[in-house]
């Protein structure tokens, strides 16, 4: 029986993506989770895997095609499986027709707007539901009235688009999507600088990401009163602990000093969850979040990303960084997930190699504060009345003032040097 | 705690039961003389009599019917069918006499028998030699139906239905019998209905049974390797079925996979799955996978045969599809 791809929702706001490339032809085998497709969106170009395992028996929609989400693109089945589309006759690049309900498809066509020979009855299953319907597991629609959510809001990532319980859980943990991050880089941009030829200006057009960035970072500054608070932190305990750590760990598994702040952090947001929140002004309240999904921002060729891990208060440090190298490799390389950038809850900006004392980053509605880290050096300090060399980092929190006041953010500062400047208590 | 057979297990709870009850005797298709087929009965012959342990003529129905006239005239018979199979033979006296005379006669005669069987393929015995068809009995209202996964449960079970005063049937599955477990020391025995968590997790629960318990608890190994807990309920009695501990498991994972070597059609998998979607409805999230053998009659060919039952693969596979 044939199934129906269908272009997803891969984000809250997302309404249509560009088809870049077709992983996988006409006539060739896919597998359950394989790449099926390449699609950018506003944020990044992500992979769409399929739901089906099957021959891919025809691509609804050409390479460089924007297609609004919930439209078929390809149709899955067996070997020499015939496939009947009312859609077929249609210009796939618009979308809409092929996303039309199978019955109503059938019931509207006319001699003008269909090809006679290819009417028959329409593919049997995996058209998606009518509008206004929606997949969703029982499990799924219970937990979404429960909570009151519209499904329609929710991205189904089960077989044929179907929401299924971790699509609920994964839309509660995000208060709104994440976006592209003002923060800065976790390592150097990958574009090399391009040479200045004397009196000619050079026109870049903004890519996507750019313009995305532009547009939340623009909003953020207008609208979300920032204040900031900076903390001087003792870090020869952490690089010593980190020194001890490496030495056991393979080349490959090496935990970065960024990892220990993730941690850190989000140990620190679980006594501090008023930090670990977004402010909904239409109903006047502060959500502290349920969840700590700490994010980082990478530097990716075109603008940058913010990379996020789940729960991170209650993963270990070699969990944290393997799950942060992977997904950095991803955004890198142009195939991130959805995942991986969405739902985060606090996010952490660090620019430590590129030798920053420190700087002010712009908070990433709707988060409520963002952590600033500059480098780790070597100066003078003062200890008992005596010159000593002591090992520092300072770091800036920027905060929401409409969610919390200097002292709150101090204090969340305090409650990091406490796991930093002890950082045994990161690993236990 | 001994770790012994599934044959020694079961062994064990004849021996155990008939020296303790003179009532319980044994009768079968070379069970004595020649110590039975799968040699569960060595030794019982020279140490209880003739009398009590008793050789039958090639006849099954004669077997299940001498059976039945003499739980309902006070005797508690355990009567040994060499293979399930050969339950077929005597299928009139299982389902319209044992499974029937306590209700169609109000109450007045009680049958306290047991009908060892011996079921399942992977042996290369052929089509007609080879079949699970458990599910088929558990069908009949007034027959238990019984098939345990470890030598503990085997034990624990066989002496409660030897001691039940209902007719039931305990199927053992032949590739089992030399599987080792733990058995408790001393006396004890396992209440019929009702299901156990034998692996506990949380990402996925696997119902099964019987040799089922085996192929899933390999699967849940290899699972675990990639991280993946799955949670075994063993259903250890298909009629009465204990739903309970199924339904617990499931409202936590919210996905199930449901083993068994018997064919997919009308089998314990469609049985349980329904179930689960009556009374679980609202905490699916994910189409109920049934893992089963292939609808053919069993091959005698030793890859073919293989092929058509249930394996370790097919069950992760069958994971991965309702995760």
């Amino acid at each position: 029986m044939a199934e129906t791809v269908i272009m997803p929702k891969l984000g809250f706001d997302m309404a249509e993506g560009t088809l870049v490339r077709w992983v996988v032809n006409e006539g060739e085998n896919v597998a359950k989770g394989a790449v099926l497709a390449e699609i950018e969106t506003d944020k990044a170009t992500v992979e769409v895997e399929s739901s089906y395992e099957g021959v891919v028996l025809r691509h609804l929609v050409q390479q460089g095609t924007v297609v609004p989400v919930n439209t078929p693109i390809a149709v899955i089945g067996a070997q020499g499986e015939k496939v009947e589309l009312q859609a077929e006759g249609a210009p796939a690049t618009q979308g809409a027709p092929a996303a039309q309900p199978a019955k109503e498809a059938q019931a509207d066509v006319s001699p003008q707007t269909a090809p006679t020979a290819e009417l028959a009855k329409p593919v049997e299953a995996g058209i998606p539901a009518p509008a206004g319907e929606v997949r969703a597991s029982p499990l799924a629609k219970k937990m979404a009235a429960d909570k009151k959510i519209d499904l329609r809001q929710v991205r189904g990532s089960g077989p044929g688009g179907r929401v299924v319980c971790k699509d609920i859980e994964m839309f509660l943990s995000q208060p709104q999507p994440a976006a592209a991050r003002p923060a800065a880089p976790v390592t150097a941009p990958m574009a090399a600088p391009v040479a200045i030829t004397p009196g000619v200006d050079r026109q870049v057009p903004l890519t996507r990401l750019r313009a995305a960035i532009g547009r939340r970072m623009t909003e953020s500054v207008q609208q979300v009163p920032h204040f900031y608070v900076t903390h001087e932190y003792d870090m020869a305990a952490v690089m010593e602990l980190r020194k001890q750590v490496n030495a056991l760990l393979p080349e490959e598994d090496k935990i970065s000093v960024n990892d220990f702040i993730v941690k850190a952090a989000a140990l620190a947001l679980l006594e501090y969850p008023n930090l670990n929140a977004s402010i909904d002004l239409q109903k006047e309240q502060v959500v502290q979040h349920g969840s700590i999904n700490v994010g980082v921002a990478v530097a990716v060729e075109s603008g940058l990303l913010t990379v996020v891990t789940r729960n991170t208060d209650q993963k270990p440090i070699r969990q944290i960084a393997a799950e942060t190298r992977g997904m950095v490799e991803r955004a890198r390389a142009g195939k991130v997930r959805t995942e991986d950038i969405e739902g985060s809850t606090f996010t952490i900006s660090n620019l430590g190699m590129f030798d920053v004392d420190q700087f002010t980053a712009i908070i990433n509605p709707p988060e409520a504060a963002i952590l600033a880290v500059g480098s780790v050096k070597q100066v003078p300090v003062v200890v008992d009345g005596e010159l000593r060399v002591g090992t520092r980092m300072k770091a800036t929190l920027s905060v929401d003032h409409r969610v919390s006041d200097g002292a709150e953010g101090a204090k969340f500062l305090q409650a990091l040097a406490k796991t930093l400047e002890s950082p045994l208590r990161l690993i236990l | 705690m001994a770790r012994i057979t599934m044959r020694e297990a079961i062994s064990q709870a004849l021996w155990e039961e008939m020296e303790r009850d003179p009532k319980v005797f044994i009768l079968g298709e070379e069970v004595g003389v020649w110590g039975g087929t799968y040699a569960v009965t060595k030794g019982f012959y020279d140490h209880f009599g003739g009398d009590r342990v008793r050789d039958t003529p090639i006849a099954e129905a004669v077997i299940i019917g001498a059976a039945i006239g003499s739980a309902m005239t006070g005797l508690r018979p355990i009567a040994e069918l060499m293979t399930i199979n050969f339950a077929f033979s005597a299928m009139d006296h299982i389902v319209n006499e044992s499974a029937k005379l306590h209700y169609m006669f109000a109450g007045q005669f009680l049958l306290p028998m047991v009908i060892r069987a011996v079921g399942g393929g992977g042996r290369q015995l052929g089509a007609t030699h080879s079949q699970t068809p458990d599910a088929i009995f558990a069908h009949f209202p007034g027959l238990k139906v019984v098939a345990p996964g470890t030598p503990e449960d085997a034990k624990g079970l066989l002496k409660s239905a030897i001691r039940s005063n209902d007719p039931i049937l305990f199927i053992e599955h032949a590739t089992l019998y030399q599987v080792r477990g733990e058995v408790p020391d001393g006396e004890y025995t396992t209440p019929i209905g009702v299901s156990k968590v034998q692996r506990p997790g949380k990402d996925v629960t696997i119902v099964t049974y019987s040799k089922g318990l085996e192929i899933s608890t390999k699967a849940a190994d290899k699972l675990a390797g990639e991280g993946i807990e799955a949670e075994i309920v063993d259903l250890r009695s298909l009629r009465p079925l204990d739903m309970g501990p199924v339904l617990e498991s499931f409202k936590k994972t919210n996905r199930a996979v449901i083993v068994e070597e018997g064919w997919r059609s009308f089998g314990v998998g469609s049985e349980v799955s329904a179930r689960i979607y009556e009374e679980a409805f609202d905490y699916v999230d994910a189409p109920i996978q049934r893992v089963a053998q292939k609808e053919v009659p069993l091959p005698y060919n030793r890859t073919l045969e293989q092929m058509a039952l249930p394996q370790v693969d097919d069950v992760i596979k069958a994971v991965k599809e309702v995760l």
